[in-house]
């Protein structure tokens, strides 16, 4: 702190960085906020990974082994997703990777509000302490989705309910903030020639993905202040003997929450791309048709929240609309998956971690996107709504897609951001040990499913013993993966060996290739030109 | 696909303005500490309603309003002096801030979408109230505010306020003080009179807030945040009219006195619908006084 005030002045001094505390909790730089946010998702992944231990520990056999009763089990499982997606896969990717590399590929010194920026980091952390809190008083055991009637005052009169909801408010302004200042970002203060035609796919993944989170975020904080209100202060939007509708709630919270899944998956697409192509040798096959693509699957995906909900008593004319909406979605997802194949076509590849990661994903997300097909058709849901079929869907999708996208974006760009490569031997057993860890686990709950065992109990009957052993025997593997990471990234810093500029090749063509490993604290003094 | 070419960019900068203090347009901002006073004093005023709610616990309530707008008051201190400050604030920056204000007001309109929904999915589908005997909105025995009375005079007071807004700016870019001074002060009145007649509105309501069944729910929290709007928006003209009387603005530089008033008819619009929609459309049997 103490050099924090003569460095933190003077417009000329542009590569010190402040004082410890000027500079990672006063923060206005990109790089470090990016820094702070993949630290912040790793820790929050001990405690996401660890829940999700629990879970598969007691459901390795059948009977209560761990859990007091069903409401603990709840508590688990909702604890489990909302840790997941709004405190680790969305800051890891968004805040992490969006904001240490957003700025540099279109060649811009930093982000266009670095304040907001800050804030934006911030407030998940006040979020997650009251998620995390919430654990202790009751905890809410109402799914992520949250709907009343289970989430009403007479089912869950305790605090742990608001503590969560209050949670969501807070890392939700946080999304608002963050996506404002990307689209700002990527709209103004692209480098001379830098035309949006230039720009490349990671800051597309970004935009679409800031303009969900703009879009979508504030009407999930809408019926969360609904859900609020009934909670506490006496309102009736979703209770019935006041005249309201608990399918409202439905509604209000897949308008979010489709839009949603790709928040977390959109980036994922962005750093695949990369990457893809970096160890191909080969520029992206079809760049403005993935681009493109991206804002299709962006659009559309505002007009298919009811597949969410096809037994919840909505019309058949309307399940007959969003089930032909949602399949639509399958075409730019298509197109994407082809065009990944065909940029590794003829390509002269490497198989280093991050491109590894990559084909995982590709392989894996065409899984989860088939039985997503699958389910978008009204009549099969009827069967496997609520199943572990579904689990298994959005699993391939989130646990082994964005995942993948997030360990592939970690280890493309870690010599990058930290300036110390890491051990190829290690990241490539890390992805042996991840992949079929997560395989082991997440495969057979397709069997589960469609024999039909329902999600969100934590016993079932003992025909379902078999599958569910070999599950969490998976998912002990994949908790072993994670450890394996954790040290990975410790051998990464402690033998501290140099990452060269660029060190991929002439694969690598954006931006952050062109300037030295770590980059500088401001990276660019002077605009770069784009030819 | 994009390469580096290290020869200075030619940003266009407008001559009448002194160069910025780097070699680029953009204002690199100084470690603030006020974006973590403040996400942890909204973090203790979130969970201050919890446990005011559940434990009638008050003071970290208290604690965390106050963190919230002293860390507001200061951060925007520092926007202020920034702006003053040459060089920081640049045209290309200017354009960035009016994105940034543009994207707030975009997410904003979201929030109430989630509210008009909410008045939808009961007021075209009155089959959604759930225990109703015949499905009509409003729903059976609520007695809704005469259109014309109150919500019209303030529907006529907010477009005034659009007008004298409108007024102040035309003054403000023309370099007429004394103009800018008059319109504003009257568009801060003409909010604080919108205000107060929303409050002897809702004092007069012939429906309760908590436990009146679905109609007051979406009533209430639909203007009421309407309200609270107006209120954000009220206070931020009053800054703009203080930083006018203070001479902050030029007539070519005065994005905060635009942000206001672009702010101010998101606010207007609103009302707007709220009153065509809720008010009027909506009407059932006006309650007499």
């Amino acid at each position: 702190m103490a050099h924090a005030a003569h460095d933190t002045h003077g417009h000329d001094a542009h590569n010190h960085a402040p004082g410890f505390v000027a500079r990672w909790f006063f923060s206005t730089n990109h790089k470090d906020i990016g820094t702070l946010y993949i630290i912040f998702a790793v820790v929050a992944a001990f405690v996401g990974i660890g829940l999700s231990m629990l879970m598969r520990l007691e459901l390795q056999a059948p009977g209560m082994q761990f859990f007091a009763d069903g409401q603990m089990w709840n508590v688990a499982v909702t604890a489990h997703g909302v840790v997941m997606v709004f405190y680790v896969v969305m800051p890891a990717l968004i805040g992490g990777f969006g904001n240490w590399f957003v700025p540099i590929m279109i060649g811009a010194p930093d982000m266009a509000f670095p304040r907001l920026n800050n804030i934006s980091f911030w407030l998940i952390v006040p979020a997650f302490l009251l998620t995390v809190a919430s654990l202790f008083v009751g905890g809410a055991g109402t799914g992520w989705t949250l709907y009343p009637p289970l989430s009403d005052i007479q089912y869950q009169g305790g605090a742990g309910v608001d503590m969560a909801l209050f949670g969501l408010h807070l890392a939700g302004a946080s999304s608002i903030l963050g996506a404002a200042n990307f689209i700002t970002t990527i709209f103004n203060m692209r480098a001379p020639g830098m035309t949006l035609h230039k720009m490349p796919l990671f800051v597309w993944a970004m935009l679409v993905t800031a303009f969900l989170l703009l879009l979508s975020v504030p009407v999930l904080g809408g019926a969360i202040t609904m859900l609020i209100t009934d909670r506490n202060f006496g309102t009736a939007f979703f209770k019935p003997e006041g005249g309201g509708d608990p399918v409202l709630f439905q509604h209000l919270f897949w308008f979010f929450g489709h839009p949603e899944v790709y928040i977390m998956i959109l980036p994922a697409f962005g750093i695949v791309s990369h990457v893809l192509s970096t160890f191909s040798r080969k520029p992206i096959f079809g760049y403005l048709g993935m681009a493109y693509a991206m804002v299709a699957i962006g659009v559309v995906g505002f007009v298919v929240w009811a597949h969410h909900m096809f037994t919840s008593g909505i019309s058949v004319d309307t399940r007959a609309y969003f089930m032909a909406a949602t399949m639509i979605i399958a075409v730019p997802t298509g197109i994407k998956i082809f065009s990944w194949i065909a940029t590794m076509w003829g390509g002269s590849i490497s198989f280093k971690t991050p491109m590894l990661f990559a084909i995982g994903f590709v392989f894996l997300f065409t899984v989860g996107g088939v039985t997503g097909v699958k389910l978008a058709n009204a009549g099969v849901t009827q069967i496997l709504h609520n199943t572990y079929y579904v689990v298994a869907h959005f699993h391939y999708v989130l646990s082994l897609g964005a995942v993948f996208g997030i360990y592939a974006g970690f280890y493309y760009w870690i010599g990058k951001m930290s300036g110390y490569q890491y051990p190829e031997r290690w990241g490539q057993i890390h992805f042996w040990l991840t992949f079929v860890g997560v395989n082991i686990t997440f495969f057979p709950m397709h069997f589960l499913g469609a024999q039909g065992m329902p999600r969100r109990y934590a016993d079932y009957p003992d025909a379902f013993t078999g599958w569910n052993m070999v599950a969490s025997a998976g998912a002990y593997i994949s908790g072993l993966s994670f450890l394996v990471f954790v040290y990975t990234v410790y051998l990464t810093f402690a033998r501290k060996q140099k990452a060269e500029a660029n060190p991929w090749g002439e694969g690598a063509t954006t931006l952050e290739w062109q300037v030295s490993s770590p980059p500088p604290f401001h990276t660019f003094d002077e605009l770069p030109r784009i030819r | 696909m994009a390469s580096l070419d290290t020869t200075t960019a030619d940003v266009t900068l407008d001559p009448s303005e002194p160069p910025p203090p780097n070699r680029h347009p953009y204002h690199l901002v100084d470690p603030s500490p006020w974006p973590l006073t403040a996400s942890f004093s909204a973090g203790a005023l979130l969970l201050g309603i919890v446990l005011f709610a559940h434990y009638n616990i008050h003071w970290v309530l208290g604690v965390g309003f106050l963190g919230v707008i002293a860390s507001m008051y200061f951060w925007w201190r520092d926007v202020v002096r920034e702006a003053k400050t040459p060089g920081l604030h640049t045209p290309i920056v200017r354009i960035g801030l009016r994105y940034g204000m543009a994207l707030f007001i975009a997410s904003e309109v979201m929030f109430f979408v989630a509210f008009f929904w909410a008045f939808f999915h009961f007021a075209l589908y009155p089959e959604h109230v759930s225990g109703a005997e015949v499905a009509t909105w409003p729903p059976k025995g609520i007695h809704t505010f005469d259109p014309f009375g109150l919500p019209f005079l303030n529907t006529m007071i907010l477009l005034l306020s659009g007008c004298t807004v409108t007024w102040a700016h035309h003054a403000l870019v023309e370099g007429d003080r004394k103009g800018m001074i008059q319109g504003l002060l009257l568009t801060v009145l003409l909010g604080l009179f919108f205000t107060f007649l929303q409050a002897v509105e809702y004092a007069e309501a012939p429906f309760p807030f908590s436990g009146g069944g679905i109609y007051p729910s979406t009533f209430f929290l639909a203007t009421g945040f309407h309200g609270f709007h107006v209120i954000v928006g009220t206070i931020f003209l009053a800054v703009c009219l203080f930083r006018g009387l203070r001479g902050d603005f030029t007539p070519r530089k005065h994005f905060g006195f635009e942000a206001a008033a672009w702010y101010w008819h998101f606010v207007d619009v609103v009302w707007l619908f709220l009153f065509v929609v809720v008010y009027l459309w909506g009407a059932g049997e006006i309650a007499q006084h």
